[in-house]
């Protein structure tokens, strides 16, 4: 194995594949580094900022830093997990996120995040944006209260879908997700087969007539925290060894 | 109408190749021609350009200087900058919108003004500033204003509001703008007689390996102010693999309180564009791009032709100046009104007709910057030093200046001085000194770099401008008595939330969080865990944010905490028995009281 | 010695949380035992009648009677907790946030589709609290000691946070017990 690489990630040592980031050589590895806008099928976005973690004293995304040879990256930090901490609850504040009457609450990662981190309200005060709810679509719902500008369904449909479905309009704080029609997620090419539908970690894209299909108790992360999967393959390691 | 539109827009599209790389000069194209950029006017270009129409929309919708509403014959585009601001810009604004009878963001019921607020337009020192259609109103009072209105009503002809041209340049027949230079010091570097191509010429003689190390023996750091080695970064592009390579000029200059670079463009061009093509000589690169902000709209005439006489003199092109084997051209790429496109990844983006977003590093510029080919950016200042120090030689550059940061600094000055305008010193020059030079002595603090640099207390006066300690682009502003630090600090918390491009959670919600409580603060109802609060969240901003604008951000807030501290203790309160003081049941009952047309039921305990 | 006071109360909530008080079970006998129950409308008491160690608020504040029972419990209570996602965030009533107070009354009693009001009046009784322009969360008009997520939470989180801060101890909630729905 010529293009191994090999690093420390909190005093562990992991080995990596030549072109991989620290997050997924960490996930390899067994060691979960939050994350809300990366998934396995997309390239990195790089917009929550939650896998920040520290290489010779400077943050950087772990989702997009390329892993090198003897690279010491700090990850379980108290302050970098006080920091992720405090953005999960900007995400929370900035929109409207109201987990009792969500379909996604269980399977939410930005909640299932919070309850990772033990959050039990967020620290910051709820800015209570007027965002619009879209149900034009015949099968799918678009509702901007949930939307984090994860930018996952944008990626999702350039890259698996072929299509531009949804992109970001405006910046900074007017900065939303846009769809590519006049106004309206109907007058897209968005179908119910699209990639981009499951790419959403929170409630704002969701198929219509699905909703509240597994019981209370026995959804993803009722039990399990967020993170588990990934640090199960350590602990199974630790238990061959 | 729709047919002149579809027309126009084909021929718009064409003229640039069809190229959706170009979309900023299309759009600013359609803009130029239709007014505004309709739903309609977004649909045709992005089937004219085979791209999806929500990709045009993005563009469009990332850059204050396009509209997707009509718009007034005039659009007044008010500075919002600090100094402006300093200068009585607020008293300004509201005489503006009482004489329009609109806001800010509307346009008058005969639709011949818009009323827009736009951040720094870099007339700090000759604010309150405007800018009107791309022609540059300065020294704005409340005595004027009558006088701008009624003659927008009248012709909707800014230009018919200036009176006199400034010095220099500004009077030029391709400018005639009312700007002047206000250049207070000139040193060796910069604003001294230059001999003319003397510099390409020396460079030309060398290979280009013999010129970066020229650079780097003048020890040249960038001057936009995170100082990389030039010459470094040029030995990094220069080695990087690719077909093209790019020369890159930011001169998107958007940090409030810096002007620099328009006296720059407007007396040196040539000192600009012989940097960059000593740059493109060295790097191996045969296009040079100058990235020129929106507001500095009215220079672009000027310098097309700068370097129509430069081509003319066979100074850009094919084998220019003699050298066989050596092309390089220049176009200037205009901005429409985004600070961030001064990062040097957005400013590629920008280039690319792409929204102005930071990209993610790696890779690097050096690597894949513009079209994915090695790119080289570098402030304007920068270019001009190179010029410089191929003209008079690497060893007399390196003398001037201290150890680790040789030649000189341009400073752009403005607030609460006798002499605003703009200095040319010797890096090494302690605050104190420069405040003297400025006649700004009783200076109750300094903001040192713009917003995303540092507020400085009398304490820090005796500090050294230069890389080792305090850094900066240029700009200096400075804050006399009677100043409140914190309320300043506040404006530059709105800067940063009107700027940022909101890609990423910290930045685009931790400053909209800094403000509130900062607003707290100054409402006279902050107690002191909200110190604490501040700190935390700034340094939540500053460690998580992607790009240097988010990780600047926080600075108004976080350098005053630590430099004006007891400003900020004075102004606080003791708890209040556990109640919150923001929460005011009155002002949450008005609206229902107005409704209802009853007082509120007075629930006894 | 006197038995610490509990003290509830429901602002603009369900009154889901005080249920899910009562899904304690059994353990309601443990609970009489540790504490009384002074204003609640579990004894239907109106008045504080003394000072109280912990405060339970469900709901955020609609109108300008919560606001006045939130700042009495405030000076009431030592301890004051907001439990439930109402008195948290506002719940589902802070919808209306961001919603002009004309519109919601005229969705409310005048043109909402389930609406039968001949008159078109809107209830305007001067005994009726006024509306607040938004809800506020509990936190926002008085300052909030500890704060139980869920819709409702649940009953062994009530438990555990009411034993733990009876006596003295911080409170640590398990993974299983902080939920947002």
């Amino acid at each position: 194995m010529s293009d191994a690489i090999t690093l420390t990630i909190d005093e562990v040592e992991v080995t990596g594949r030549k072109g991989q980031t620290i997050l997924q050589a960490a996930d390899d590895a067994g060691l979960y580094i939050p994350r809300l806008c990366w998934v396995k099928k997309l390239k990195p976005g790089a917009t929550c900022r939650l896998c920040t973690v520290m290489v010779n004293n400077r943050p950087v995304a772990a989702c997009t830093q390329p892993i090198t040879e003897g690279m010491i990256v700090l990850h379980d930090t108290e302050p970098l997990n006080r920091y992720r901490r405090n953005l999960i609850d900007m995400m929370f504040v900035e929109g409207n996120h109201m987990c009792p009457v969500c379909e996604k609450s269980g399977n939410c990662e930005l909640q299932a995040l919070a309850y990772r981190f033990g959050i039990t309200a967020p620290q910051y005060p709820y800015l209570f944006p007027r965002r619009p709810v879209d149900a034009s679509h015949p099968d799918v719902f678009l509702d901007q209260n949930r939307c984090i500008q994860c930018g996952r369904c944008v990626r999702a449909s350039q890259e698996l879908d072929g299509k531009s479905v949804f992109q970001f309009f405006g910046r900074g704080a007017q900065k939303k997700l846009g769809v590519n029609a006049e106004a309206r997620l109907a007058d897209t090419n968005l179908n119910l087969t699209d990639e981009a539908l499951n790419s959403c970690p929170v409630g704002a894209l969701l198929r219509k007539r699905v909703g509240y299909a597994i019981p209370v108790g026995r959804r993803l992360y009722d039990l399990q925290p967020i993170g588990s999967e990934i640090e199960a393959k350590a602990r199974r390691a630790a238990n061959r060894k | 109408m729709s047919d002149n539109l579809k027309v126009g827009i084909k021929n718009i599209c064409r003229e640039y190749g069809r190229d959706r790389s170009r979309l900023m000069d299309i759009l600013e194209a359609v803009q130029g021609q239709f007014g505004w950029i309709s739903s309609e006017a977004i649909d045709l270009t992005a089937r004219e350009l085979s791209m999806p129409r929500a990709e045009v929309e993005g563009v469009v919708s990332f850059y204050a200087f396009l509209h997707q509403q009509p718009t007034g014959k005039a659009i007044i585009r008010m500075c919002d900058g600090v100094s402006c601001n300093m200068n009585g810009g607020h008293n300004v604004a509201d005489l503006f919108k009482k004489e329009l009878g609109i806001s800010f963001g509307q346009t008058t019921s005969d639709g011949k003004i818009t009323l827009e607020h736009t951040s720094c337009l870099g007339m700090c020192d000759q604010g309150p500033a405007a800018i009107i259609n791309g022609t540059v109103i300065t020294h704005i009072s409340t005595d004027t204003v009558k006088e701008i209105v009624h003659t927008l009503r009248e012709t909707a002809d800014p230009r018919k509001l200036v009176k006199t041209f400034g010095a220099g340049q500004n009077a030029d027949r391709l400018i005639q703008s009312m700007v002047t230079n206000n250049i207070r010091k000139h040193g060796p570097v910069i604003f001294s007689v230059m001999e003319p191509f003397l510099a390409l010429k020396n460079a030309l003689a060398m290979n280009p390996a013999e010129v970066i190390r020229d650079i780097k023996t003048a020890r040249l750091r960038g001057r936009g102010g995170a100082g990389f080695p030039t010459g470094m970064k040029w030995d990094f592009t220069r080695e990087a693999e690719g077909q093209r390579r790019f020369v890159l000029c930011n001169a998107d200059e958007g940090e409030p309180g810096t002007f620099k670079d328009r006296v720059l463009l407007t007396e040196c061009p040539h000192m600009v564009f012989e940097g960059m093509t000593i740059a493109g000589y060295a790097i191996g690169a045969e296009e040079g791009i100058v990235y020129l902000r929106g507001e500095y709209q009215y220079l672009k005439n000027y310098l097309e032709n700068v370097l129509a006489e430069r081509r003319e003199a066979g100074l850009l092109g094919k084998n220019l100046a003699g050298k066989a084997g050596f092309h390089f051209t220049i176009r200037i790429q205009m901005g429409a009104g985004a600070y961030v496109c001064g990062e040097e990844t957005a400013l590629i983006n920008s280039c690319e007709g792409l929204r102005g977003e930071p990209r993610d590093r790696p890779p690097f510029r050096a690597q894949q910057g513009y079209l994915g080919a090695p790119t080289v950016i570098n402030n304007v200042e920068t270019f001009c030093c190179v010029t410089r120090i191929l003209e008079k030689g690497a060893p007399w550059f390196a003398q001037i200046g201290s150890q680790a940061s040789s030649g000189t600094k341009l400073f752009s000055v403005s607030g609460d001085c006798n002499r605003p305008g703009i200095y040319e010193l010797p890096y090494g020059i302690t605050l104190k000194d420069l405040l003297v030079e400025v006649g700004g002595e009783d200076a109750i603090g300094v903001q040192v770099g713009g917003p995303s640099g540092q507020c400085v207390s009398p304490a820090g006066f005796n500090r050294i401008i230069c890389y080792e300690d305090l850094a900066t682009g240029g700009s200096i502003i400075v804050f006399g008595p009677g100043r409140n630090i914190i309320e300043i600090a506040g404006q530059f918390l709105d800067f940063f939330i009107e700027e940022s491009c909101g890609w990423c959670v910290p930045c685009r919600v931790g400053n909209v969080l800094l403000k509130e409580r900062v607003n707290k603060i100054l409402a006279g109802k902050g107690e002191p865990e909200d110190l604490a609060y501040l700190e935390e969240l700034g340094k939540t901003v500053k460690t998580m944010s992607r790009c240097g604008l988010g990780q600047t951000s926080p600075n108004p807030v976080l350098t005053t905490l630590q430099n004006f501290r007891g400003v900020y203790e004075k102004g606080l309160k003791k708890p209040l028995d556990k109640m919150q003081r923001t929460f005011d049941l009155d002002s949450a009952l008005q609206e229902a009281v107005r409704i209802q047309g009853r007082q509120p039921v007075h629930f006894q305990d | 010695m006197d038995k610490p006071k509990v003290a509830t109360a429901s602002l603009a909530g369900c009154f889901g949380c005080h249920m899910s008080l009562l899904d304690i079970d059994d353990r309601i006998l443990k609970l009489i035992q540790l504490v009384d129950f002074d204003k609640s409308p579990v004894d239907d008491i109106k008045k504080f009648t003394d000072r109280c160690a912990v405060g339970l608020i469900e709901g955020g504040c609609a109108n300008e009677e919560n606001v006045k029972v939130l700042q009495d419990f405030r000076r009431h209570c030592d301890l004051l907790i907001a439990i439930g996602e109402c008195a948290i965030m506002g719940g589902l009533p802070a919808m209306r946030n961001g919603i002009p107070v004309q519109e919601c009354l005229a969705e409310a009693y005048q043109k909402g589709p389930t609406v039968h009001n001949p008159s078109q009046q809107i209830p305007n009784d001067p005994e009726l609290p006024l509306i607040l322009d938004r809800v506020y969360p509990a936190h926002e008009v008085v300052k909030i000691d500890y704060q139980l997520p869920g819709c409702p939470p649940p009953a062994d989180t009530l438990w555990e946070a009411l034993v733990a801060l009876l006596n003295g101890k911080p409170l640590h909630l398990p993974y299983e017990l902080i939920k947002y729905d």
